[in-house]
């Protein structure tokens, strides 16, 4: 049989001449992660890119069953080059794989593929991780580079988790996306000098800045989203949920970005514990751990502090969620650490939860569908629904569900049953609920 | 006066009740809209004059097709399971579990404990519209349907997942002649299965239980299922007189407890100005822009047709062909120049053998003493049924039949596409042979007759219905995955007001990307090849070859005949074989003799324990069909002495012996990461001290057994029968179960990584999450076997955590065995592969390999397809027993999973081996497969050979996959001859 080609490889000189396409998924943080790329030397631009035609380049290049992530990302890569607003010959594409059990590890190839299929074989494609999968010449992530990173992603993380306790309840519209805009431009603009370095006081003035927004003072009904990582952030993927959420008279809660690298990290650890595996990454890796960690207490302390806004949780509090739920061996996907957000949720008071995931995700069969029922054992109030998205799956569909579990909450706002801020013990079967419950 | 006005309106019907004051229902209509929302909301309105006209009214929407109606109205809209809720609670308070099925929806609302409302999820039919589409396929209305269920005397097992998968499994029971009350009951059992395990999930249905939506208040038979299955008794099963007006009557409930009151008129008003809201023109490109593009279209595709002879004027030679199909059967008498003398077209109502039998009696008759009928052959589903009854002389497959025909039309055909009834066929000639075939999966059957039932639930003849499409304006853009999935974009295009005509165009376009892009997979009209030939009674549908044509970019060859391809295949086909002679097929005499009887028994010769239908005909001849093997026919199975991987590895895992020990006993499912590991935990525990109890073998009766505990309904069939492994050895009375979780399997060195999917690694997780294990040890740990003293030491700990307080000597000993204990299975496995492929050499027997994961042997997963391709006379080797054969090589896809990376070395292998092909096994759902198919494929290609895959699931479709294999060994054959004529 034919050899395998050599897929195209992204040199230093390219660096000069070459834009680096980037698919969209958190949109506050990758504006910021956008900006970080340019000021070090490349030509970056994420793609916000949204319609039909992205899903239908996903159908034609990608196997149809691939999960719905990979299938729009690497059709929004597509119908980028094919847009006309980019020179292929002078563009590469860049894609995150987190690595591990899951398919999604195989975005990269399945990408590559996709190019050579649709004449575009010459495109160079970078793949950004941190599991020593592939390095490419001309891109080097700088240490310098990474810890803005990190700080845009905290950032990210605190903006977003402002911007939804404040969105539903803004008495002007539009006034708490223009202050989210003002802060993610002067973010942006920080890290041209040192200026995004200086923490506390950025914390301050942001929540500052959010809390002078007017809001109505009427109570709404919270949902918890969680889920796939690219379904729950990309508004491409989820039909813009959140917004979704909002329009229903709902408040989203999304826990942030930063959980999710602590998560990666925290699993090298387990791997270590688990299977004795690379023990001199251990050390390396609780190390990295400690310092995101106490990283992420200054902002959570930072909106404590401020006393006006819920308060995140803390990741070294949420790994301990799930003990006696699922083990943290389970890593594939978004593995425990998705279970433990749900759990979360409802002891933060959140108990409406929507779990998004691509249809046939295999993680989440386990992770997700294969835990509510043990989440609802322990906390019978959790009000969870798990909505599937794919290629053909409606937005009635997926809205109908999300509308049951709304009405859902409704009733359980009525006669009492929310937890609203406290670990209710689980309720026994049967009496007691009966009579709490009646239209 | 006021009144409250809920209206519903649901995927097919609208309707509406209104409550007086004093709650009392004063009005109340139920009535299908055809897609008509608007216009019917509208109507009912005006219904209401009378009643409502100078009286307040509250009014609330609901129904999934009522939010569209609600936004444009202004109306509040309530969602349709908390408005039923609403309504039980206050009309009929004693219950404790509410179950609604609706035209497209399925919901259950447990009312007693903790309240939980549930919906069928996104990947579920068996609802209204299933049943609708079944008795269609019965070709019964829904009375008679109900009528003959009552009668039934034995269920059959079919799928309860979705409706396709449903329809695969009734459509070869169709085929074999079985009775349509046993059918018709089993239609409605699939529904009770599919509640209870898709929406009940575990939670048990019991105390009071009320019965609402259409299907239930009407059909006496589905209640009687309900009944029977869930053990309820006339007091507790509630099958309320309100049951199809409850959501419309929750709505009305709601309604009072709004602010909003309404002025009849103001109403009407409302309802008018919602029918002028012009839709905003979504979708599609129309098909044609004009009458003119359309007529030029007709006369292109009339140049393909074939001479017809009328046969009253004919003597001489004739040959016939007859293409059973799924719901159709085709008849072509041919002359010796191939010109038609016959042609029959006929739904075969369910029933192939009268249909043939009349026809052939109306050939005969015209034919008198001057037509002598020399050759006959028969294709198609009911093949072998036809062709024993009637005595043809030669069955071929239908990939065959249709190369056949598509040759005589167009020489130089590489790309052969034929849409039928219920399967979709697509296959590449390279080399005047059959290359690579492609058939519709259980998951993307939106077929011929799924349009028809659609034009039928909208109210059209199939004719019309496809006409209305031609010149519709704004086709809509249905998707292109599963029936259930395009149902469900109906309604959301009725939601937005578009035209039957719009739907009718849309669904043609659906059904053409359907096969493009989602069967056939093709990434441009380049990949499908120049000369292309359309065929399938699909086809004569002009919206759709237009926008196949459309979809592809260029013109096709759309014979006049299409619907009759296969049978003018067969024809063609036997003329070629016997030019002389005369056929044995059925005289007039004998076709009035003619009998046929048939029955359906249980074969008892084996553990398939296949469903068998028995027919017997005047003659006294009997043809059995559902059989796997040929031993309920000649007393033997086929191929008995072939070597068989699947079978010898199977056999050799369920029979390790196991002795008392003085640790008692320890329970292994013998499932997903189980079935390799197998001879590691047996000697291991065994070593210890236990007695190890493995679960026992699959069957549907171990899945049944623990389905109702299934959390995920779209994960893989392997895995579901966990549940029921579990459950089995929890009847044998286990106190102790163990079961680790594997993120990593054992490195094979032919890998990059060696991780487990995620479900046969975490699984595990689900059991304990799921099932109620009563007082046994669920021991789960998380484990890696590639490092033995990691083992060792984590063993050990784990364990002793439950009170075995194992030493770490023992542990050390057991261990040593485990590993050995491996080791002699792997090169055992090695060794029969190479015993298998050298005894394939020494008779010159062909080889398949079929490749899937180790959990693929089991019978029950992998339907016995290893014994269909031993009766075929293949040697069957598993994917391991040859991937050791090749080395390393890098993959273009990121090659990180143990038992994946042995099937890309088995396609390695198979791509230079002579006289090998390999089959893939893909169990439906399989994320990871989406990966492998195409990478496997790449791997064949690139050497040539023809990739086959077949998708598994629970449904045990044997009949699609034998299409398959017969196709596959045709094409060996044809290379065979080949090359044989080259040297």
């Amino acid at each position: 049989m034919p050899p395998i080609e050599k897929p195209p490889v992204f040199t230093p000189e390219m660096r000069e001449n070459y834009t680096i396409l980037i698919p969209g998924m958190l949109p506050i943080h990758f504006r910021m992660l956008e900006k970080i790329l340019i000021r070090n030397g490349y030509k970056v631009k994420i793609l916000t890119t949204i319609g039909r035609q992205i899903v239908d380049e996903g159908l034609k290049n990608v196997h149809n069953d691939t999960c719905y992530p990979a299938l729009l990302v690497i059709g929004q890569l597509i119908s980028a080059l094919k847009s006309g607003a980019y020179d292929p010959h002078k563009t590469a594409l860049l894609i995150t794989q987190t690595g591990g059990g899951c398919r999604a590890s195989n975005y990269l190839s399945l990408l590559r593929k996709a190019l050579r299929q649709s004449g575009y074989g010459y495109v160079p494609v970078i793949s950004l991780n941190f599991s020593n999968l592939e390095k490419q010449p001309g891109f080097t992530f700088t240490p310098g580079m990474l810890v803005q990173a990190m700080y845009a992603i905290i950032y990210g993380d605190m903006l977003m988790w402002l911007k939804n306790q404040c969105k539903p309840y803004e008495i002007i519209k539009g006034s708490t996306d223009a202050v989210v805009e003002r802060w993610t431009d002067a973010l942006c603009e920080q890290f041209e000098s040192k200026a995004f370095l200086q923490v506390q006081k950025n914390y301050r003035a942001i929540l500052e800045d959010f809390s002078a927004i007017q809001r109505h003072r009427e109570k709404k009904i919270k949902v918890g989203i969680v889920g796939e990582i690219y379904m729950k952030y990309a508004p491409l993927g989820n039909n813009n949920l959140e917004q979704f959420l909002i329009d229903e008279g709902a408040e989203p809660v999304l826990s942030g970005l930063l959980d999710f690298c602590m998560y990666c990290i925290q699993n090298n650890i387990i791997d270590n514990d688990l299977y004795g595996k690379a023990f001199k990454h251990r050390a390396v890796n609780a190390f990295l751990l400690r310092y995101f960690q106490r990283w992420q207490n200054k902002m959570i302390r930072a909106i404590a502090k401020h006393g006006e806004f819920r308060v995140p949780t803390s990741f070294s509090e949420l790994k301990h969620l799930v003990d006696g739920v699922i083990g943290t061996g389970a890593k594939m996907g978004e593995g425990w650490l998705l279970t433990s957000e749900m759990v979360e949720h409802i002891h933060s008071g959140v108990d409406n939860i929507v779990c998004t995931q691509p249809l046939f995700c295999l993680p989440n069969h386990i992770v997700a569908k294969g835990m509510m029922r043990k989440i609802k054992d322990r906390y019978p109030q959790a009000n969870i629904v798990a909505v599937d998205y794919d290629p053909s799956a409606t937005s009635v569909n997926q809205e109908n569900r999300l509308k049951l579990m709304l009405s859902n909450a409704r009733l359980a706002e009525e006669f009492g049953l929310s937890s609203e801020g406290e670990k209710a013990p689980a309720a026994p079967e049967g009496e007691t609920q009966r009579e709490t419950v009646t239209l | 006066m006021s009144y409250q006005l809920g209206l519903d309106v649901g995927s097919t019907t609208i309707k509406a009740v209104v409550l007086d004051d004093r709650d009392e229902i004063v009005y109340k209509s139920y009535e299908r809209h055809l897609s008509r929302v608007r216009e019917l909301a509208l109507q009912k309105i005006e219904e209401l004059g009378e009643l409502l006209r100078g009286h307040r009214v509250k009014v609330a929407v609901t129904g999934s097709a009522g939010l569209g109606v609600a936004k444009e109205s202004g109306l509040d809209f309530v969602q349709e399971v908390y408005a039923t809720a609403g309504a039980v609670k206050r009309f009929v308070p004693q219950t404790d579990v509410v179950i609604e099925l609706g035209g497209e929806d399925a919901k259950i609302i447990f009312l007693k404990g903790a309240l939980e409302e549930r919906m069928n999820s996104t990947c579920a039919g068996g609802t209204g519209a299933f049943i609708d589409q079944m008795a269609t396929l019965l070709d019964v209305d829904l009375a008679t349907l109900d009528e003959l269920s009552l009668r039934h005397k034995k269920i059959y097992p079919i799928a309860s997942r979705c409706g396709v998968f449903a329809k695969t499994d009734i459509q070869p029971l169709i085929n074999q002649g079985a009775d349509k009350e046993n059918i018709a009951a089993s239609i409605f059992q699939a529904v009770v299965d599919q509640t209870i395990a898709g929406l009940a999930q575990g939670r048990a249905i019991e105390g009071n239980v009320l019965f609402l939506g259409g299907p239930l208040s009407f059909l006496k038979g589905l209640q009687a299922r309900f009944i029977e299955t869930l053990e309820l008794d006339e007091r507790s099963a509630n099958f309320h007189p309100l049951a199809p007006y409850f959501v419309a009557l929750g709505a009305a409930c709601y309604a009072g407890g709004l602010n909003e009151e309404h002025d009849y008129e103001e109403l009407l008003g409302t309802f008018r100005h919602v029918l002028e809201i012009p839709h905003a023109p979504q979708g599609l490109a129309p098909l044609f822009r004009d009458r003119a593009e359309y007529d030029q279209f007709c006369a292109r595709h009339a140049q393909n047709d074939v001479p017809q002879r009328p046969l009253a004027d004919y003597s001489g030679p004739a040959w016939l062909g007859v293409d059973a199909g799924s719901t159709t059967t085709k008849m072509v008498l041919i002359d010796g120049a191939c010109n038609i003398l016959y042609s029959h077209y006929v739904n075969n109502l369910g029933n192939p053998i009268s249909a043939v039998k009349e026809q052939l009696e109306q050939i005969r008759a015209q034919s008198g003493e001057r037509v002598k009928i020399v050759g006959s052959a028969v294709t198609g589903y009911g093949e072998d049924l036809i062709k024993s009854a009637f005595h043809l002389d030669f069955g071929l497959v239908e990939t065959m039949a249709h190369f056949t025909a598509a040759k005589h039309f167009q020489p130089q055909v590489d790309f052969i596409i034929d849409i039928g009834g219920q399967d979709m066929k697509c296959f590449q000639i390279k080399d005047n042979a059959i290359d690579n075939i492609v058939l519709n999966e259980a998951c993307s059957s939106g077929c011929g007759s799924f349009i028809e039932t659609f034009a039928k639930s909208l109210g059209y003849p199939i004719d019309e219905f496809a006409k209305l499409g031609l010149l519709a304006e704004h086709p809509v853009d249905l998707g292109t995955r599963c029936t259930v999935f395009m149902n469900s974009s109906v309604k959301q295009a009725q939601k937005n007001g578009a035209t039957v005509g719009d739907i009718s165009a849309g669904l043609a376009v659906s059904v053409v990307k359907n096969a493009l892009y989602k069967v056939i997979r093709a990434r441009s009209a380049d990949d499908i090849g120049k000369n292309v030939v359309v065929q399938g009674g699909t086809f004569l549908n002009d919206s759709v070859l237009r926008s196949f044509e459309m979809e592809l970019g260029r013109p096709v060859v759309r014979p006049a005949i299409a619907g009759l391809m296969g049978a003018f295949g067969a024809a063609l086909y036997a003329r070629s074989l016997q030019p002389e002679g005369e056929s044995r097929v059925l005289t007039a005499a004998e076709l009035a003799a003619f009998t046929h009887q048939s029955k359906a028994v249980n074969c008892g010769l084996c553990t398939n324990h296949c469903n068998l239908t028995v027919n017997t005909f005047g003659d006294g001849s009997r043809h059995i069909a559902g059989n796997r093997c040929e031993r309920p026919v000649t007393g033997k199975a086929g191929g008995g002495e072939l070597p068989d991987m699947v079978e010898w590895k199977y056999e050799k895992l369920t029979h390790l012996p196991s002795e008392p020990g003085p640790r008692g006993d320890i329970g292994l499912p013998l499932a997903l990461n189980m079935y390799e590991n197998l001879p590691f935990w047996h000697a291991f525990f065994t070593e210890l001290g236990f007695r190890v109890v493995v679960s026992g073998r699959s069957s549907k009766s171990v899945y049944l057994k623990g389905q109702n505990t299934i959390p995920s309904d779209t994960v893989c069939y392997p895995a579901k029968l966990v549940h029921g492994h579990i459950k089995l050895l929890l009847e044998q009375g286990v106190q102790t179960i163990f079961y680790p979780c594997l993120s990593y399997n054992f490195n094979e060195e032919i890998s990059d990584n060696c991780y487990n999917c995620p479900v046969v690694a975490y699984y595990p997780e689900v059991v304990k999450g799921n099932m109620d294990l009563g007082g046994c040890q669920f021991i789960y740990p998380y484990i890696s076997l590639n490092d033995r003293k990691v083992f060792e030491k984590k063993i050990t700990s784990y364990l002793n955590e439950y009170g075995f307080a194992l030493r770490r000597g023992e542990v050390s000993r057991a261990a040593e065995r485990a590993y050995q204990a491996y080791a002699d299975y792997r090169r055992e496995v090695k060794e029969e592969g190479a015993r298998a492929l050298a005894y394939a050499k020494e008779h010159g027997c062909k080889t398949v390999i079929l490749a899937g994961r180790p959990y693929h042997i089991d019978p029950e997963i992998g339907h016995g397809i290893n014994k269909l391709l031993r009766s075929l006379g293949f040697v069957v080797v598993t994917e391991d027993g040859v991937s050791w054969m090749t080395g390393y090589e890098k993959r273009t896809v990121l090659n990180q999973w143990t038992y994946h990376a042995r099937m890309y070395n088995a396609a390695r292998y198979a791509g230079q081996a002579e006289n090998t092909e390999l089959i893939q096994l893909v169990s439906f759902g399989c994320g990871l497969d989406a990966i492998t198919t195409d990478e496997m494929r790449d791997i064949l290609r690139g050497c040539g050979k023809i990739y086959t895959q077949i998708k598994i699931d629970e449904v045990d479709n044997l009949g699609a996959i034998k299409i398959r294999i017969r196709s596959l060994l045709a094409a060996m054959e044809e290379r065979e001859r080949q090359q044989h004529a080259a040297n």
